[in-house]
């Protein structure tokens, strides 16, 4: 037998003697406001709790009754009071004020200390859960964080708390995580927003008739993760019990047969709808930690929205299927009806099991089409809110039907990117390394690659001009680093035999000496198998006498590497914020040098701001898919990566010395330049993994790449 | 024990090797053989394509000879050189030209990972003329009906500089290879390994989830082999999640996070 609650007079009683009320003058009136509304276990808890901090100072008691509920909703009874705990120790140790602070900044407390001990941060997790949740079959999901500790789902994303500390254990609490995504994986994939929910809510009470539904849904969507997922679902059983104490719940024989009948293999919303009228709210069992809530409001849009695009998407994807199979069939098939539509069949591969897609097969008049890997993802995600294909999304759509433009808009979201849920053309995502945490943050950075328009004007002329003397003598020395072809010899394969090295081979056997088997030459082409590329830095920061150094040197660079025949690229970067940062192609590897080559070099402007890091990751990747036997990557810029947010100081300085040292682990040669009229102190740590030179004037730079040139290709 | 030394090109095999058939490669395969047009097998790695050279080779009754290309293989490694043998130079064959010779069938796995300068000398035997030169000894080998050439290529790669070339390419009949469905791959790993179709399925499972993840942080999923070495260290007891730890997610990620990532997918499983 649950005891009663207590009534309001009650609690003021009780408070009045923890506060000292008639002394202190505090209102117990406000405080016994919120406790009222509690059961009576929560108003124990914080009366017992508040009892207790009344012993060491009545106004710290007061604040925390005031701010327990709002502490009961971000934590659980453990913290809470370790919570309390802090705050009287802050009270003995340092006074009244810092003690307050603690009870007031209740937001700082759960995120630093006892959530560190063996909560599990989103943050931290997101890069396996996300992985995690991809794995599982049907719509690619993203996940985000909640706004309230409550998790959900809007049916594209999974929105979680920042935080989840119920357990002791951090392991369990990222279970908790796991089971969370599952079964929000579970409610999208199985189909409860499927339900009319409208029509069901609909009735004098929805609040109750929400909560109903959301505990057969339950039932049925576990039975569905049990088969699906055996191993969660017992981990999600042991959850279950950890996290709630009475855990032998007895159930009538109605019950009995509900689960029974939402648990079988077959079963679908529509017995979730049937079983409402077999239940009575009185029955229903307390919802568990992994469960979070259903928030209708935030589904209804979306699925509209993605439906009705989908749906585009799809029957356009049939039009231009159905061109394909008319091509191929152009010889038999003679006359063709533009005006009329073309329909597809879908063919179903039965395997009771589930629809999974791969069994999915569209036809057209009669014949298997190919479903090309963009058409099954859409499929797939149409399928998971329908349970098919609905019959109207299999006309492909007519000529000028849809204007596709309007769901594009959406998709440039440069958000939506960084989950990795959808790869935007030319959109590609990088890690960034975080020293203080001495981990990549996944997918962080969003890089696009644009171009520069060309500027046509005296620029290339003038500078050739005005470094004719220097032109010159550089032209001298790469000439000398050209190579030639060597015959090498005394080799032990080769394409010839060492005649040399046989007859003396023959003079020592002949003289009882051991015969060598180096008898071979070899032709080797001293080809110089070299390719660099340039990374300019467009930052903002570059205005003026930077950028006009860094085209000049550009422009001497490319007339002499031209002598050596090297493969060589140019890339501007420039950017803000993680999420834009922008690439500029000035010369691609496969590009000639050319006059639209040189007016881009001509256009180089200042952008933005620097970072640094993502940018030498990309220019690895680059490099990663060139065939050379030595690859150069050069930095040309002034030195400070710096960006909008946090890319400031050390975190971004670490980032860019991690990400040379990933270049220089894939056997890339990072060396980079610094244009600065005064060397910085922290150049030396950040470039260690690298070399580095700093100059102040232009006419050193092609000399100075001359110099890298003769140490790294000879 | 003693093993015996056999030259490749005297390497019959005797035992049919199971090679579970997913269309019409047999058919195919015989007919290009019949025809005497040389084949290329695209897929991705570890999904059959070996076995079902070995399966064609019995089928045939013609040895096999398998080289794997990497990037210093030479033209000389495929056709053969001289060495110095008794004070004298000797002309020794590679397996290329061994293969001409004994009317073997050549299989050249991962042709694109072998330099392109090498890749060259298997044109002439790949169009009509099928012959083989050997510049060094100043010889022209021709090719019997016998003779087979079948190359391999794993498109996935996606690397420009790992692409085949057409003019290579252009030579060949392809046959595509793909993972087989789901229920076909668990027959698969129950026939090599005795494991029970329950597990099996599971396997067959985590391969997909692994496979969709292809692109989104996975360069490439589970093939069929890995779900065939994580089923055999079932087979001896390993629990089925750490089977799937050092078999398949160790092979195909070196990213923790992946990795545990995977690890939480095998653990839902099993
Ligand atoms: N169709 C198949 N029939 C039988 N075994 C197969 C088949 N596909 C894959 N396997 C199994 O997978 C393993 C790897 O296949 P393999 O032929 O070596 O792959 P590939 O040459 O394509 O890289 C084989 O040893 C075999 O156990
Ligand atoms: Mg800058």
């Amino acid at each position: 037998m649950p005891r009663p609650t207590l009534t309001f007079e009650e609690i003021i009683e009780r408070l009045d003697v923890y506060f000292d009320a008639e002394f202190t003058f505090i209102k117990s009136e406000d405080a016994a406001e919120l406790i009222i509304k509690q059961p009576r276990s929560i108003q124990d808890f914080i009366l017992n709790l508040c009892k207790r901090i009344s012993a060491t100072n009545e106004e710290l008691a007061f604040q925390f009754t005031m701010n327990s509920i709002r502490a009961l909703e971000a934590m659980d009874q453990h913290m809470v009071e370790a919570w309390a705990m802090t705050a009287t120790d802050n009270y003995d140790r340092k006074g009244l004020t810092p003690a307050m602070i603690v009870i007031r900044d209740l937001d700082n407390y759960v995120h630093t200390a006892h959530v560190n001990a063996c909560g599990a941060v989103l943050d931290e997790e997101i890069s396996i859960l996300l992985p995690f949740v991809q794995g599982l079959s049907g719509r690619k999901l993203k996940i985000a964080e909640a706004e309230d500790n409550h998790a959900y789902t809007d049916t594209e994303t999974i929105f979680l708390p920042a935080i989840t500390a119920l357990l002791e254990e951090s392991k369990d609490n990222f279970l908790i995580y796991k089971a969370t995504v599952a079964f929000h994986w579970a409610q999208i994939q199985f189909g409860t927003f499927r339900l009319p929910f409208d029509e069901v809510l609909d009735c004098d009470d929805p609040v109750t008739q929400l909560k109903k539904i959301t505990a057969l849904e339950t039932i049925r969507l576990e039975a569905c993760i049990k088969r699906e997922l055996p191993g969660l679902y017992r981990d999600m059983q042991i959850l279950k019990q950890k996290t709630t104490d009475n855990n032998e719940q007895t159930h009538s024989d109605n019950w009995q047969n509900v689960v029974d009948k939402l648990s079988a293999i077959d079963a679908c919303v529509n017995d979730t709808l049937h079983c409402l009228e077999l239940i009575s709210d009185k029955q229903l069992p307390d919802s568990c930690c992994y469960q979070g809530v259903l928030k209708l409001d935030q589904v209804t849009d979306i699925m509209q929205k993605r439906i009705e695009k989908e749906k585009a998407y799809f029957r356009i994807a049939l039009s231009e299927l159905a061109k394909e199979s008319l091509k191929k069939n152009k010889e038999t098939t003679e006359d063709t009806d533009d005006n009329e539509t073309t329909t597809f069949n879908i063919k179903t591969r039965n395997d009771k099991q589930q629809i999974s897609n791969s069994l999915v097969e569209l036809e057209l008049e009669g014949e298997l089409v190919a479903i090309p890997d963009h058409v099954k993802e859409l499929m797939t995600s149409i399928i998971v809110d329908f349970g098919e294909i609905p019959p109207e999304h299999l006309h492909a759509a007519g000529p000028g039907e849809y204007d596709l433009k309007k769901y594009e808009d959406e998709m440039l979201n440069p958000d939506d990117v960084w989950q990795g849920t959808y790869h935007e053309e030319g959109a590609e995502l990088y890690n960034e390394w975080n020293f203080k945490r001495q981990h990549y943050h996944k997918n962080w950075c969003v890089l696009r690659e644009l171009e520069i328009e060309p500027k046509y004007d005296d620029f290339v002329e003038d500078t050739l001009d005005k470094h004719k003397g220097l032109l010159k003598s550089l032209r001298h020395t790469f000439e000398i680093l050209r190579g030639e072809d060597k015959l090498l010899k005394r080799q032990v394969y080769g394409d010839d035999i060492d005649i040399d090295a046989l007859v003396e081979a023959y003079a020592d056997v002949k003289s009882g000496m051991e015969m060598t088997d180096r008898l071979f030459t070899k032709m080797h082409k001293e080809e110089r198998n070299v390719a660099v590329m340039f990374m300019v830095d467009m930052s903002g920061s570059t205005k003026g006498w930077i950028n006009d150094a860094e085209r000049e040197s550009l422009i001497l660079l490319c007339e002499v590497i031209q002598i050596l025949g090297d493969r060589f690229a140019i890339y501007g970067f420039s950017g803000v914020t993680r999420t834009r940062c922008e690439l500029y192609k000035i010369k691609a590897f496969d590009e000639e040098y050319n006059d639209e080559i040189k007016g881009r070099i001509s256009n180089i402007q200042p952008k933005d701001y620097t970072r640094m890091g993502v940018f030498i990751r990309h220019m690895t990747r680059i490099f990663n898919g060139v065939d050379a036997s030595t690859k150069l990557l050069i930095t040309i810029s002034d030195g400070k990566p710096d960006d909008y947010d946090t890319y400031r100081g050390e975190y971004g300085v670490e980032d860019t010395r991690q990400a040379l040292y990933e270049a220089h682990r894939d056997g890339i040669h990072p060396y980079c330049i610094t244009i600065d009229e005064e060397a910085r102190d922290y150049l030396p740590h950040m470039y260690g993994a690298a070399n580095y030179s700093v100059i102040d004037d232009v006419t050193q730079l092609p000399l100075k790449v001359s110099d890298i040139y003769r140490k790294l290709t000879t | 024990m003693q093993s015996k030394a056999l030259k490749p090109e005297e390497y019959f095999i005797k035992d049919e090797p199971y090679y579970q058939t997913v269309g019409d490669e047999i058919a195919i395969f015989e007919a290009a053989y019949r025809q005497s047009l040389p084949i290329l097998l695209k897929g991705p790695t570890g999904c059959g394509k070996t076995r079902f050279m070995e399966h064609m080779a019995w089928r045939l009754k013609r040895p096999l000879i398998t080289v794997s290309c990497h990037d210093d293989l030479t033209a000389s490694d495929l056709v053969g050189r001289f060495l110095i043998s008794g004070g004298e130079t000797v002309w020794v064959d590679g397996p290329l030209a061994r293969s001409v010779r004994h009317g073997a069938i050549c299989y050249l796995d991962e042709i694109v990972e072998a330099r392109k300068d090498t890749t060259v000398v298997i044109h002439p035997l790949a169009d009509d003329r099928r012959v083989l030169p050997m510049e060094k000894v100043g010889e022209i080998l021709e090719a019997t009906p016998e003779f087979c050439l079948a190359i391999s290529y794993n498109p996935g790669y996606q690397s420009v500089m790992k692409d085949l070339k057409q003019s290579t390419r252009q030579r060949f009949v392809a046959l595509e290879f793909d993972y087989p469905d789901a229920a076909l791959e668990a027959e698969i790993i129950i026939k090599e390994t005795g494991i029970d179709t329950a597990t099996a399925n599971l396997l067959v499972k985590f391969a997909h989830m692994t496979r969709d993840l292809k692109g989104s942080g996975l360069d490439e999923g589970a093939s069929t082999r890995l779900l065939v070495h994580a089923a055999k260290l079932i087979h001896e007891g390993i629990s089925p999640v750490v089977a799937c730890k050092t078999a398949i997610s160790q092979a195909i990620t070196d990213d923790a996070d992946m990795m545990v990532a995977m690890h939480e997918l095998s653990s839902s499983l099993f």
